[in-house]
């Protein structure tokens, strides 16, 4: 057991990933001589040389798109899209070919791809580099997309997704780099299907993923201390949904809170209360409640930043209103 | 635009330029029967016909090599019937049945053949060529030999992923053979009303690209021109850009009024339809009589119509499997080559 950052376990996962397959390489931009936007590739040119961590050029779209060839060409490419905000160049590739190659072939081609990019605001970056567009992903059949919040999982999850036979996505919330966990190297490979109770509790349940667990853990500490107990459930897999362990943990607490850094509007948040009240309407002692940012382009100003996300204070104010008057 | 000459080309023979003509042929009759099936309701969806451009596939798939890979566009029956997908493959893909060679999942813009090396039809203008350059890449990363042959329509060029590919394609010295079908249209829009500069093999030098314009209606032509370029790409391991200038007879799909173009214009290209042409030349060399013609004809027309026969007899696949393949199944392993064992990175 190491403790490292979640920069280095996502640095130590691509390093197991292309010491383990030849297939492997990781192309994106700024990923050899730079080192990785977020340094998350620093030294892995030196040690893997130019053919196996390929810069390329700003062109989303196509390098993308060069990654669906090249797992259908027998490779095993990870590619790394800067933010999540430029993914959305390469959205095409995403939802009309990586995701469609499969269906539209009737079965003869799989597309063992991997794209990772860095998600989430927080850091003052304004409207153009904050946003939490995982939901558009989540939507798409015929791809997995992921969101590790834990070292554990950063590492873990990674090498897991080599053996998926479809395109994976993970979203890395960028405040979540310069963090410390534990790694264990020798858990082997991670569930790529089951969300992660990590906290637990009587009283409410809270559904989160991504950057704003730790926000949820840190609240449901703060709820504890007054009494109140909340599950905390990190979804780590955002599609396909993990909603039995969901349901299960909602069947004991009776409440559900779910907190997403995405709008509201059109939601994964709504997607979760929409399946909860579905699987669970009966368990309910008060309708689901939903903490998600606020609608509008991410403003620059700290202040405003900070108003416009969820936080550990509006996480426990949501609980505790929804415990006591929900 | 070339013209005919009275011997044939030395290094041509009989038994080769019938075959091309049957290619053409195939391809014409093949169409013409989907119109008709069009009409009675046996296919629906989007159908865009080849009818004009039979030059440019019946030339290019004869360069190319079994082993190399084929990217294409919705517009694409040529391409998959003349790479060798059977016709009663591709009819029974555009009635939508289970012997279909997408499993009546993709219909007449999405062929696709994994044993041919047939990466598909893509509806998305310009969407194939990451692809292709992808596919390139692997070969290249894994030391193949074959090349990705990528079509795609003058309006393709329009698109950024036309110029991301050529740059990424030559800056990373990638075998891909670009082949860019310029039929003048990009479904209504005439080319120089979408291109400041309509040249699109100049726009090849942006890219330290090597291109060539090439009469797309000269079957000849088009399996010499890619021939050579095939060979350059395989050569010198870097992309080369074909401009095969060609002209769509029917209308862009058949909910196409054709309002854009004029009458004359369609009659003038009509007059250097590539198997008239064709026709009149191996006539002209001795190589066609009528009875060999009408043979021929009768041949291709007994095809087709076991091609109809097959897709009518083809089964539907059950509704209860619709979600099938969306996913890839996790108890079945997927079909992903090993690479070969190497000491280090090239």
């Amino acid at each position: 057991m190491t403790k490292i950052t979640y920069r280095e376990a996502v640095r130590a996962g691509l390093r197991a990933a292309l010491s383990r397959d030849e297939r492997v390489f990781l192309m994106g931009e700024d990923v050899g001589r730079y080192g990785g936007a977020y340094a998350c590739s620093r030294g892995l040119l030196d040690e893997f040389g130019p053919e196996r961590i390929r810069d390329t050029p700003l062109s989303e779209s196509t390098f993308v798109g060069a990654g669906i060839g090249a797992a259908l060409g027998g490779m095993r490419p990870i590619v790394e899209v800067m933010t999540v905000n430029f993914s959305l160049l390469a959205l095409d590739q995403v939802v009309n070919n990586a995701a469609t190659l499969r269906h539209m072939s009737g079965g003869q081609f799989s597309v063992p791809l991997i794209v990772r990019m860095a998600t989430g605001g927080g850091r003052q970056l304004a409207a153009q580099h904050s946003h939490s567009l995982e939901v558009w992903y989540a939507h798409i059949p015929g791809i997995r997309v992921l969101s590790p919040a834990t070292v554990q999982d950063a590492h873990d999850m990674l090498l897991a997704a080599l053996d998926e036979p479809d395109p994976v996505f993970l979203f890395e919330h960028a405040l979540l780099y310069p963090q410390e966990g534990d790694l264990d190297e020798s858990l082997g490979p991670a569930d790529l299907e089951h969300a992660a109770l990590r906290h637990r509790g009587e009283h409410l349940t809270i559904v989160t993923y991504g950057g704003s667990l730790w926000k949820a853990l840190a609240a449901a500490d703060r709820l504890q201390a007054e009494g109140i107990g909340a599950d905390v459930i990190d979804l780590r897999v955002l599609r396909p949904l993990d909603m039995p362990t969901v349901l299960e943990s909602v069947a004991r607490t009776h409440r559900a809170l779910v907190v997403d850094e995405g709008w509201r509007t059109g939601s994964l948040a709504g997607e979760i209360s929409a399946q909860i009240i579905e699987g669970a309407f009966y368990e309910l002692d008060a309708p689901v409640s939903r903490l998600c940012s606020a609608e509008v382009p991410m403003p620059y100003a700290q202040q405003l930043e900070e108003a416009a996300l969820p936080q550990v204070q509006s996480i426990v104010a949501a609980a505790k209103e929804l415990v006591t008057h929900g | 635009m070339s013209h005919a000459i009275a011997q044939p080309p030395p290094e041509l023979t009989r038994e080769h330029a019938l075959a091309l003509l049957r290619d053409m042929l195939l391809v014409r009759r093949f169409e013409e029967k989907t119109v008709e099936l069009y009409s009675a309701g046996k296919i629906r969806g989007f159908l865009h016909l080849y009818i004009g451009e039979e030059a440019v596939a019946a030339g290019a798939m004869r360069a190319l090599s079994p082993d190399d890979r084929i990217v294409a566009t919705y517009r694409e029956h040529g391409q998959a019937l003349l790479r060798g997908i059977s016709a009663g493959a591709v009819m029974a893909e555009m009635f939508g049945r289970a012997n279909g060679c997408s499993r009546g999942r993709g219909g007449s813009m999405h062929l696709f053949d994994a044993a041919r090396r047939f990466y598909g039809g893509y509806a998305i203008v310009g969407g194939g060529l990451p692809v292709a350059v992808g596919l390139a890449l692997a070969d290249r990363l894994l030391q193949r030999s074959c090349i990705t042959a990528c079509f795609f329509g003058d309006g393709a060029v329009a698109e950024g992923e036309f110029h991301e590919s050529l740059n990424l394609a030559a800056l990373w010295s990638l075998p891909v053979l670009f082949l860019c079908e310029n039929n003048y249209y990009a479904m209504g829009t005439a080319l120089e009303r979408h291109q400041a500069e309509p040249d699109i093999a100049l726009k090849a030098a942006a890219y330290r690209m090597r291109s060539e314009v090439v009469d797309g209606m000269d079957v000849l032509a088009v399996e010499e021109a890619t021939r050579r370029a095939a060979r350059q790409v395989r050569e010198s391991h870097s992309p080369v850009l074909l401009e095969l200038r060609t002209y769509r007879f029917r209308a862009h799909s058949m909910y196409d009024p054709d309002l854009y173009r004029s009458k004359e214009e369609i009659e003038r290209w009509r007059q250097r339809c590539p198997i008239k042409k064709f026709v009149e030349r191996l006539r002209e060399w001795d190589w066609l009589t009528d009875a060999s013609y009408a043979e021929l004809e009768a041949e291709i027309g007994g095809v087709v119509q076991r091609a109809v026969a097959e897709a009518e007899a083809g089964p539907l696949e059950p509704v209860a499997d619709l979600l099938t393949d969306t996913c890839t199944p996790r108890d079945r392993p997927h079909d992903v080559p090993v690479a070969p064992q190497r000491a280090s990175p090239p």
